[in-house]
């Protein structure tokens, strides 16, 4: 009987690699879903982006507290 | 030459598993347990994430039970050969290499709690590997094996992802979060010992010192008892604050009422009587206590919407 590619060995490996593949395709999107959604919420990641900006530093605007804790950066 | 093939087919079948047969490695039961019970921690939250970080939180919750699930089998792969529940998974019915097991359960054990850790926080990460560490080492490894009290305490690994979740939308622990914690803890020892009440021959077989096998099933039916009793205040404590009300609180009376009337027919019931109607109180309990389990965080996630609380400010829920 030949060792065709009917047997039950290649259907197995397809399926796993099948499944390996969506699994991943999945992996990958959430983690882009995960990056659009943190980047979008935005927080204060860019007032303080190696150099300080105070245009978007909100407490700077308001003279509340988040300006006068931001530190002295010098280039 | 059917004989060959016959033969190319066994010595080829460790390393050519299906994509099912790993999936079978994560306890896909177990984890639709994790998924619920985390799901409802991170919805009731009083800090909500984004749909994309809360839907990110069950899954990688969930992998990480997964993960624990397959270190399980890895260990467990000798007495669950001699078990005929467990026979047929995939280490003992030679789908699965051992080897295989414990590096799919090691690597998503590292991928689970890192990207929980960067999709929530670090305090979630943590705890989830507390959690997989709890299950593994604590329980599989050390307890399940050496005392009768295993699941009682090994049960701890179970009642962790309601309160990951909790902390995952939080980044703090509560007393909310605790009391999801505490029923599932409480619930577990009644619900595993009324399924060792009808596999007994299984655990025997495979020495495992179950409370049935080392104190008898008397012992065991008085546990049970003892334990519902114990369940029966957290159940209805978490009515009184911020996750429960009044929608819970019947939830969780008809419940506690129905799990304690079970408990008490399995108390005073004989062993002839049990095995003339093979155990079907017993597995009825069994059966009962998943309705239990998730009737009540079903009301969790009910008093969670506005609806709840409508009808409490309309019946003037005073707590």
């Amino acid at each position: 009987m030949a060792f065709t590619r009917e047997h039950d060995l290649h259907k197995r490996r397809w399926g796993r690699n099948a499944g390996l593949g969506l699994t991943l395709l999945a992996f990958v999107a959430l983690v882009f879903g995960l990056t659009i959604a943190k980047v979008q919420r935005g927080d204060q990641m860019q007032g303080f982006d190696h150099t300080y900006q105070v245009e978007r530093d909100p407490g700077a605007r308001t003279g509340g507290a988040a300006s006068q804790a931001a530190p002295e950066v010098s280039e | 030459m059917s004989d060959i093939q016959a033969d190319i087919t066994r010595q080829t079948r460790t390393g050519e598993a299906g994509f099912g047969d790993y999936v079978q490695l994560l306890k896909p039961r177990v984890m639709s347990l994790v998924v619920f019970t985390a799901m409802v921690g991170l919805l009731v939250a009083p800090v909500q994430l984004h749909p994309v970080e809360t839907l990110a939180a069950v899954i990688f919750i969930a992998l990480g039970g997964g993960a624990s699930g397959a270190l399980n089998m890895w260990w467990d792969a000798d007495i669950d050969r001699v078990m005929k529940r467990t026979a047929n998974r995939p280490i003992p019915s030679g789908a699965v290499a051992s080897g295989e097991a414990l590096g799919l359960g090691l690597a998503l054990s590292g991928i689970s709690v890192v990207m929980l850790g960067l999709a929530t926080n670090w305090l979630a990460g943590g705890l989830l590997a507390f959690t997989i560490f709890f299950y593994a080492v604590i329980y599989t490894i050390w307890l399940k094996r050496s005392t009768p009290q295993n699941i009682v305490i090994g049960g701890a690994a179970g009642a962790f992802p309601p309160m990951i979740g909790w902390v995952a939308a939080t980044g703090s622990f509560s007393l909310e979060s605790v009391l999801m914690f505490a029923l599932i803890f409480m619930w577990t020892p009644p619900h595993f010992w009324a399924l060792a009440l009808f596999m007994n021959s299984d655990y025997s077989k495979a020495k495992v010192p179950m409370l049935t096998v080392t104190h008898g099933r008397r012992v065991t039916r008085a546990h049970i008892l003892v334990y519902t009793i114990a369940l029966i205040p957290v159940a209805l404590g978490a009515a009184f604050t911020s996750i429960g009300g009044p929608v819970y609180l019947g939830v969780a009376l008809v419940l506690n009422t129905l799990f304690l009337i079970g408990a008490w027919r399995i108390w005073r019931r004989p062993e002839d009587a049990a095995e003339a109607d093979k155990y079907a109180v017993e597995k009825r309990f069994f059966g009962l206590s998943l309705a239990y389990l998730f009737g009540h965080f079903a009301a969790f996630l009910v008093e969670a919407t506005p609806f709840a609380d409508s009808f409490a400010a309309w019946i003037g829920w005073g707590f």
